[in-house]
């Protein structure tokens, strides 16, 4: 089926890269972690704080989008090609070394990176967050209820809720600012279709 | 080019759990770093006191802990008072209800004290000077009547409250205080004029004071509607075990 010609791009080969479900997942998550880490900001930068105020209503609000933050991936688990993506994330092979050494060499060329759907960074990053966003739901509990936690313990869970928060926003930093620099990844996952070209130079192994 | 086939359409293939290990890793170095906090938390911040006191961009303050204090505001705008229009309304069971000015104030005399203070989410800001009135010779000048029990704070932004038993209120080491790092506490600080009670958690040091009213019984403040503990006592309530400040 050829694609409608009514834009220059559109006249590529366009291949399937992500069905809805996992870009209902994408949305949805982006959408809460936007909003924990604006209400961070607001809490946390003197500046932005002063400006804000409102801390009881700001703080809720954090709270509750971060109890739900692993909800939909835990929703889109249910669709059977979201597993599919989970899975194909989860499994590293021998090719996946060969593209983490070659961003070790700092060697750009596409054939030293080869890739399946997904590139060793976004496997790595995709786990990384996900373990990061539990570690940061559960000392965010420890310090929302406070009761429920004997001496010190509140004060530990702050620690490494503050510091992982600041590891979290850089690590999030890289990964927007990489999808900036992609515009045909980011149509991947917003339309769920890529070039084919684009498919074929960035995920060389992939086979859609 | 690529020595290595992949296995399916997907090229990914079976290939190893390195995802599934990385995101139980992350879990496990987060655990960690709970039971370690306590020792970690030792390190960063004399590394951080240390580093902040020669950094002129103040970059570090916004780290974590990374020294002074951090802004905490329950309303989303507060007004500016100054000398002009600031007014402290003492009321309640006493015999001479008043009102205090900014100059009248001053003309008091002064107490300064130097404790670290400590902020019941964990930050802990050490020897900061705080002078003012003790809110003990406030009281005595109204002259607390008979089946008074309580004293109550209110705050000109309109939202925030506290609270003391009077035995607490009429301790020396709680002021009405006119200046912070001994300088004219500022409308960030809660300035003009804020409660500062030395042995207890910050929140009780409530910013832009307005009001004192002698009462009954004890009332709970903001926080403490909220869950914070009424007897707020460093170390000694709220479930933590900071060293005492007072």
């Amino acid at each position: 089926m050829p694609p409608r010609a009514d834009t220059p791009e559109r006249t590529e080969a366009r291949v399937h890269r992500f069905g809805p479900a996992a870009r209902a997942v994408h949305r949805a998550t982006a959408l809460l972690m936007g909003l924990c880490v604006a209400t961070a900001a607001f809490l946390y930068v003197p500046q932005l704080a002063e400006l804000v105020g409102r801390r009881a209503l700001v703080v809720r609000i954090h709270e509750w989008s971060g109890l739900a933050l692993p909800v939909p991936v835990l929703v889109g688990a249910a669709a059977r090609a979201f597993r599919a993506e989970l899975g194909f994330l989860n499994r590293f092979g021998p090719h996946d070394r060969v593209w983490l050494r070659a961003v070790l060499r700092r060697d750009r060329r596409p054939a030293s990176r080869p890739a399946g759907k997904f590139n060793a960074g976004q496997k790595l990053y995709a786990a990384w967050i996900a373990g990061a966003t539990l570690v940061m739901l559960g000392t965010g509990l420890l310090m929302w209820f406070t009761r429920l936690t004997p001496l010190q313990w509140r004060t530990s869970a702050t620690f490494v809720h503050d510091w992982l928060a600041l590891t979290i926003g850089v690590v999030l930093a890289g990964h927007i600012g990489m999808a900036l620099g992609d515009p045909e990844a980011r149509r991947g996952m917003r339309t769920g279709r890529v070039g084919r070209a684009w498919a074929e130079r960035e995920h060389p192994l992939w086979r859609p | 080019m690529n020595p290595e086939q992949p296995e399916d359409e997907q090229g990914e293939g079976k290939g190893t759990p390195i995802g599934r290990r990385v995101l139980l890793g992350t879990l496990g170095l987060g655990a960690l770093g709970v039971l370690a906090a306590p020792a970690l938390q030792r390190g960063t911040e004399s590394f951080l006191a240390g580093a902040s006191d020669k950094d002129p961009t103040g970059l570090t303050d916004l780290l974590p802990n990374g020294g002074g204090f951090r802004y905490y505001s329950v309303t989303s705008s507060v007004p500016r008072k100054d000398a002009a229009d600031y007014r402290l309304k003492v009321d309640g069971l006493v015999a001479r209800p008043g009102t205090y000015t900014l100059p009248d104030l001053r003309a008091l005399p002064q107490t300064r004290l130097v404790r670290d203070v400590q902020c019941v989410t964990g930050w802990r800001v050490p020897g900061t000077p705080f002078e003012g009135v003790r809110l003990s010779r406030l009281l005595d000048a109204a002259g607390v009547r008979e089946g008074a029990g309580a004293v109550r704070f209110t705050c000109f932004d309109g939202a925030y409250s506290e609270s003391l038993t009077l035995r607490q209120a009429r301790r020396a080491d709680v002021l009405v205080a006119l200046r912070m790092q001994d300088k004219d506490v500022s409308h960030a600080h809660g300035g003009p004029v804020r409660l500062y009670v030395a042995p207890m958690y910050f929140y009780k040091s409530a910013k832009w004071l307005s009001g004192i009213t002698v009462t009954e019984d004890v009332r709970p403040g903001y926080w403490e509607r909220r869950g914070y503990d009424v007897d707020a006592w460093v170390g000694r309530s709220n479930g933590r075990g900071d060293a005492p400040t007072s």
